[in-house]
């Protein structure tokens, strides 16, 4: 090879368009080739607890609390279920491995490279939504062996759910920028994520609650999700679905843009 | 070498958010083609320098320009033309060899199909084809350097930055590498590296820069930069132990940790007058070598006189 063989220094910018979507595929292939390795931390673990959830709240006590807005229990909490799985492995896939990747160095590969920041952010979080939405389908059939369950509105419980995914697997992405330390990444979800979900309709309906609580209930966004996915399923919701939709968008858009705005100023990835 | 200029930096400047200073007004230029040396010690601001110039730290002030195209207004079309060996080894460890080179070339754009033909002749020609499908961790610490310029190389740069390639490796890996890299500057490769052996400069590098405390205190050719030097060193073992340091007239002479006589001999002079000595005290000598620290001598008089003069400055003010 001589000076002469080697390729062009400069690109035109179709090149450097084709050259970035080659670099976000190759990010989402890593990602799904991570997320398929180590399946018995990111597929089985959901699987499992989501399981023991029908069991309890189905055959166990299900009978015993009766009907809730016209459906047995089980098939009542089941959108929350399959929305909660996909909230929280959506939101732990970017955060852990991005975070991993930082905490390695090896995001340095990306960083030297000439791929875009969107790219990068891109590549992570579809990812991520990846792994929400491949963890809820299994977590969907899984439902199946206890619950009776129908899809009332099939595109709107798709877009749900991959709104849902994206916007998890940005703020997860926002996570892991900003963590110093694998203590960070663990105390969102478990500080704010999971008691969100919890106080976030999935297991009662939020006009049960006495008027305060279900009025500070509304400040939920989780709620809006779980809602937005429940009626997508069983035609049913506390929330209008409109405002569910529009809530989605906002906060995914919000989060990209912090996102970027983040990875552009270099936090925790630059000196 | 060609007349073009691979890398171009003025008044690179860089502190930290702690205040610490690392860089203090850089201007740096390398020809294309060229295999350029950063010495330093540790501390002086090579890895800064390469961290900004790999778009990882960013810079106070200054310009950088790399082929022509400015950090600031095109860092793309600078990472593109750049390939960067780390200090410390930077790959996903659970990763394969082979997954890691394809997945590094296609962050530069280059295709699947393309980056795993590339991918597969890299591991091939560093020896690593029969590790490619084995988890990385499991790689000694030789392949996991080798593998890392493999990574360098896989999307083809035209400049090649090694950050310390050879730190705490063995002695025949270190020239397997110098033979590594020495092949690849032939292919037309420019290469920077950045080095505190001073043989490792010496031997690899036709230029010279060195850096200490974030100012680059010389970048010349490497053979006028030894022909300046005062005093070579030589080491002649002697066939019986020395009961004490023989005196030569003229010469500077000491004993080192091994028991031989090292004498330091001024530019112009030759060795006839040493022997004579040595032959009228009765002491023969089995063997004789060069000792390779001329660079070293000059980086601690380049330093102490640096330092000197900033001390000067100081208390003047």
């Amino acid at each position: 090879m001589t000076v002469e063989d080697l390729p062009p220094v400069t690109l035109v910018p179709e090149s450097r368009l084709r050259a970035d979507w080659v670099a976000f595929l190759t990010t989402v292939r890593k990602e799904l080739v991570r997320i398929l390795r180590i399946w018995p931390q990111t597929i089985l673990p959901p699987v499992i607890t989501t399981a023991l959830y029908f069991v309890i709240f189905g055959p166990v006590l299900g009978d015993r609390i009766g009907v809730m807005a016209g459906f047995t229990y089980l098939q009542y909490v089941t959108p929350g279920l399959i929305m909660m799985a996909i909230i929280t492995n959506s939101y732990q896939n970017t955060s852990s491995s991005f975070f991993g990747a930082k905490f390695q160095h090896h995001v340095e590969e990306m960083l030297v490279s000439p791929m875009s920041h969107n790219a990068i952010l891109l590549g992570y979080t579809v990812g991520g939504s990846l792994r929400g939405l491949l963890v809820g389908v299994i977590v969907t059939f899984t439902s199946l062996f206890f619950a009776d369950l129908s899809v009332e509105h099939p595109l709107l419980t798709f877009g749900v759910a991959l709104l849902t995914a994206l916007t998890f697997s940005l703020a997860g992405f926002v996570n892991a920028l900003l963590a110093r330390t694998f203590d960070d990444v663990s105390i969102v979800p478990t500080f704010v994520l999971t008691p969100l979900t919890m106080l976030g309709g999935v297991f009662y309906s939020v006009t049960l609650l006495p008027d305060v609580w279900e009025s500070v209930s509304y400040a939920n966004p989780i709620l809006y999700m779980v809602n937005g996915f429940r009626h997508g399923i069983l035609g049913t919701s506390d929330i209008s679905v409109q405002l569910s939709l529009g809530l989605l968008f906002v906060c995914a858009a919000l989060f990209y843009c912090l996102a970027l705005a983040l990875l552009r100023r270099g936090v925790g990835i630059r000196s | 070498m060609s007349d073009r200029r691979a890398l171009e930096i003025r008044g690179l400047r860089k502190t930290y958010d702690s205040g610490v200073e690392a860089l203090r007004g850089i201007d740096l230029e390398v020809e294309e083609g060229a295999f350029f040396g950063l010495l330093g010690p540790n501390g002086a601001g090579k890895s800064t320098t390469i961290g900004i110039l790999t778009s990882l730290i960013r810079k106070t002030a200054g310009s950088v320009s790399v082929f022509g195209m400015d950090l600031d207004r095109d860092p793309l079309g600078v990472k593109r033309a750049i390939g960067v060996v780390p200090q410390e080894v930077n790959f996903n460890l659970f990763e394969r060899p082979e997954q890691i080179l394809v997945q590094q070339a296609g962050y530069y754009g280059v295709p699947a199909r393309v980056a795993r033909r590339r991918a597969l002749e890299s591991l091939e020609a560093m020896g690593l084809m029969d590790k490619k499908d084995q988890p990385s961790r499991g790689l000694s610490g030789g392949m996991k350097r080798r593998l890392m310029i493999a990574r360098a190389l896989v999307h083809q740069p035209r400049l090649l930055i090694l950050d310390e390639p050879t730190a705490g490796v063995d002695i025949e890996l270190r020239r397997t590498t110098w033979a590594m890299l020495e092949d690849i500057n032939r292919s037309g490769v420019t290469i920077i590296l950045t080095t505190h052996y001073l043989e490792e400069a010496e031997t690899l590098c036709e230029r010279i820069g060195i850096i200490d405390e974030g100012r680059l205190l010389l970048n010349r050719e490497t053979q006028s930069l030894l022909a300046e030097l005062a005093v070579e060193t030589f080491v002649l073992d002697p066939v019986d132990a020395l009961a004490e340091v023989p005196h030569l007239e003229g010469f500077e002479t000491r004993r080192n940790s091994r028991g031989s006589i090292e004498v330091d001999l001024p530019r112009g002079q030759n060795l006839d007058r040493v022997f004579e000595q040595l032959a009228d005290q009765g002491l023969r000598i089995r063997s004789m070598r060069n000792k390779a620290n001329r660079l070293e001598e000059l980086f601690v008089r380049l330093t102490e006189s640096e330092r000197a003069a900033t001390d000067l400055t100081s208390q003047a003010v």
